[in-house]
């Protein structure tokens, strides 16, 4: 852990308040309501006040209001005006990222130079989105207008863009460093995480202030690694960034389109798998992605690329979303935004990653007093040498012995499978029981000799040229040899013949040797190796 | 369990003068017990002959010979199942298929990269405070002072530390496990396949464990378990 404080970046965010009623055409004046799965999405500011809010079921809000405006959500609709706003900020800098339709946010280091200050920057901001807004979603309608937030990181900033309430402005400036001043008076509900705040509540600490002046080591004993972030949100050191960094690029998830797509509908499952494709491979290095990058590229060259960026870690379904909602503002967004032709090229590339602090057991109760403690050694370890360094088995399935059970870094999905599922279908050419104790991950070359001191080879049927004599360990003439004393095998694999790049052909052989040793010679590519020893 | 269930009780302090007798009555019904399930953690039947009573806790074991690997799987195999955690330290080419079928919980075990030199005794001093078994492999050259200290804290904590490999330990441990010979059977040839291992086993301890037992194995058995010989 970092214990040097560190103050993030000055973000700016625009809010667009009641953006799901805004985009159906509901101004805040008349009493509305949209509704997602039967509950109470987003509510207009007269709804409100008659004490209707969010996750209230359909009846009890007419109940309250019997001329209530109820109307669907319309996710995609959403994201497609969304994106006309996005586009139109790209004049003021490159590097938007977008939250979810209706919020996103911008660093502020490089256009404050070229605005000329804060203050200016905000309310051209303020300028070219209220004419965005004018474009596509006409004047007449008295929609709420933006807000904008500048503070020391996202999260202050969201705020202050909600603080702004007083009729006539439009933005709340935050000073440089006055953001954990502005950040205490605040209720400890913005943290938006009912298990914690409750607590809190009950202990008596209603302000983010009175949480953030809670020793950090205290929290982390009785909140663990969840209340740890929020105490940091609520100390105003923004949510993970000791530990962020940019992501390699050989992580990206890419699909190639053919024929290519202009429609969103096509692309559903393509965009789902790409999303699980990215996150199963964060998680195999025991990361999680904290910025992603969206990049398509058209038939006719163009190129389109968004940073969305959310509070935490985005899970598969979550950057799913994302994706989609990304697609229907470029495909179906208006002519200004549209691509001249349809999309060839979808790729989702990590921007910034964070070690994956996931999967935590439940707080109370699940796992034993041990399991606990173990846990807890673990993650010292995990500090002392870095995330990857401690790993668990996991059931993968195969042939030989190396690629059965792999390893994943710690810490893990409690749910991982660490032997073969029922109904497990049979892997012909399996090597039969006992496996060996000690499966070699280096490359160990060695020789198989006949009696002539001869490489022995094995034909394309699988049979060996000669009887095995002596094993070589090495490749050296001057390396011990040793006298093979019992064999078996060959025993032939022709894995994956289809992919060039992971096609494998190999002979595997049991030896027993002089000294008593049994191993697993393996031959690929014209070369032995000792694959196993059963130690 | 808690860390303070495996201290040594001491007998209960002498009663005040003109205690009556039912209250020291009642104070020797009430004090703590250490039952020997809890000073030891369970192991494979197998190898109750060597261990007798089981695997005490708070001890140092090495393993070595050739077979080291099987028979440190075997040794924690029972304890992984009843709920201890493992971890194996500097040692990747440990086969883990081989685990599974010694019986382990693999649910329960850890690979941990092998550390360097200069954090390698606070990154096993962190497991073994909080792990029953630690399985260290490529031992880098570890002091004494290191390892009596790390001899303490398993004592401490009831924690098993566990050398695998022949490697030269520079401490007294209490309990030595080697494989002194073995011989496999199954491949004829050509024909057939490596079936199981026939081993010696000897343990040698002091202490408690003094006295020196040998017993035959099957290590590994035909299923990849190891199977007493009678």
């Amino acid at each position: 852990m970092d214990d040097t404080p560190t103050i993030p970046d000055r973000t700016l965010v625009v809010w667009c308040p009641d953006w799901p009623l805004t985009v159906l055409g509901v101004g805040s004046e008349e009493p509305a309501v949209v509704l997602d799965k039967g509950r109470v999405w987003a509510s207009s500011v007269s709804a409100r006040a008659i004490g209707i809010g969010w996750g209230q079921r359909r009846r009890d809000t007419q109940a309250r209001c019997p001329d209530l405006i109820v109307l669907e959500r319309d996710e995609a609709l959403e994201a497609r005006r969304f994106e006309s706003v996005v586009s139109a900020l790209g004049d003021i800098t490159p590097q938007v990222k977008v939250r979810r339709p209706g919020i996103c946010a911008f660093n502020v280091r490089g256009p404050r130079r070229l605005f000329n200050g804060e203050a200016h920057l905000a309310e051209c901001t303020a300028t070219v989105v209220v004419e965005a807004l004018a474009e596509t979603l006409g004047a007449e309608v008295g929609y709420p207008e933006p807000r904008l937030g500048v503070a020391d990181g996202l999260f202050a900033a969201g705020l202050a863009a909600r603080s702004v309430t007083q009729a006539g402005l439009r933005s709340l400036i935050v000073p440089p460093g006055n953001t954990t001043a502005f950040l205490a008076t605040q209720p400890v509900v913005v943290l938006d995480r009912p298990e914690l705040t409750d607590v809190l509540i009950q202990l008596g600490m209603t302000t983010l202030g009175a949480f953030a002046a809670l020793p950090v080591g205290d929290v982390i004993g009785r909140f663990g690694a969840e209340g740890l972030t929020s105490h940091r949100l609520a100390a105003g050191l923004g949510d993970y960034p000791p530990v962020c960094r940019p992501a390699s690029d050989d992580l990206a998830a890419v699909i190639d389109l053919d024929p290519p797509v202009d429609r969103v509908d096509q692309m559903v499952f393509a965009v789902r798998s790409l999303a699980d494709d990215l996150h199963g491979r964060l998680l195999s290095r025991g990361l999680a992605c904290t910025r992603v990058v969206i990049e398509a590229e058209t038939a006719h060259g163009e190129r389109l690329e968004r940073y969305w960026q959310d509070e935490g870690a985005m899970d598969s379904l979550a950057m799913a979303d994302r994706v989609r909602w990304q697609l229907e503002g470029w495909l179906h967004g208006s002519p200004a935004t549209r691509p001249t032709a349809g999309l060839v090229r979808l790729a989702l590339v990590p921007d910034e990653v964070v070690p994956a602090t996931g999967y935590q057991a439940t707080f109370w109760g699940g796992a034993s007093a041990a399991d606990e403690r173990a846990a807890r050694g673990l993650n010292r370890v995990v500090g002392l040498l870095g995330p990857g360094a401690v790993q668990v088995p996991v059931w993968k399935g195969g042939r030989d012995p190396a690629d059965r059970l792999g390893l994943i870094p710690f810490p893990v999905p409690p749910s991982r499978p660490v032997m073969p599922p029922n109904g497990d279908p049979p892997w012909p050419g399996l090597l039969p029981n006992p496996a060996p104790a000690a499966v070699h991950t280096g490359v160990v070359p060695v020789e198989v000799l006949d009696a002539h001191n001869l490489v022995v080879g094995v034909d394309g049927r699988g049979e060996l040229s000669a009887l095995p004599v002596g094993l070589r360990l090495g490749t050296q003439s001057t390396d011990l040899v040793l006298d093979i004393t019992a064999w078996a095998g060959p025993w032939p694999v022709d894995e994956q013949w289809w992919d060039p790049d992971r096609h494998s052909r190999r002979v595997r052989l049991q030896v027993v040797t002089g000294d008593g040793t049994a191993r697993l010679i393996v031959l690929e590519g014209g070369c032995w190796r000792v694959g196993a020893t059963y130690d | 369990m808690s860390p303070s269930a495996v201290l040594p009780v001491g007998e209960p302090a002498t009663p005040l003068k003109g205690c009556p007798p039912v209250l020291v009555e009642a104070g020797h019904r009430i004090r703590p017990t250490v039952l020997a399930i809890n000073s030891t953690l369970p192991v494979t039947p197998v190898l109750t002959g060597l261990l007798p009573g089981g695997l005490r806790r708070g001890t140092t074991v090495t393993v070595s010979g050739v077979g080291a690997r099987s028979l440190a799987l075997a040794l924690i195999s029972v304890a992984t199942v009843s709920g201890s955690w493992a971890a194996v330290v500097g040692d990747h080419d440990l086969g883990l298929v081989a685990a599974l079928e010694a019986g382990v919980d693999l649910r329960r075990l850890v690979v941990v990269d092998s550390p360097s030199p200069t954090t390698w005794g606070e990154v096993v001093a962190a497991l073994v405070g909080t792990l029953d078994l630690v399985l260290i492999a490529s031992t880098p050259r570890v002091s004494g002072t290191v390892a009596r200290r790390l001899a303490t804290r398993c004592r401490q904590r009831g924690s098993v530390l566990i050398q695998v490999g022949d490697d030269r330990w520079p401490d007294r441990c209490d309990l030595r496990l080697m494989v002194v010979a073995g011989t496999w059977s199954g491949p004829q040839s050509g024909r057939g396949h490596l079936r199981s291992r026939r081993v010696e086993v000897t343990a040698e301890g002091r202490g408690v464990m003094a006295g020196k037992r040998r017993a035959e194995l099957l290590l590994p058995g035909p299923d990849g378990a190891p199977v007493a010989v009678r």
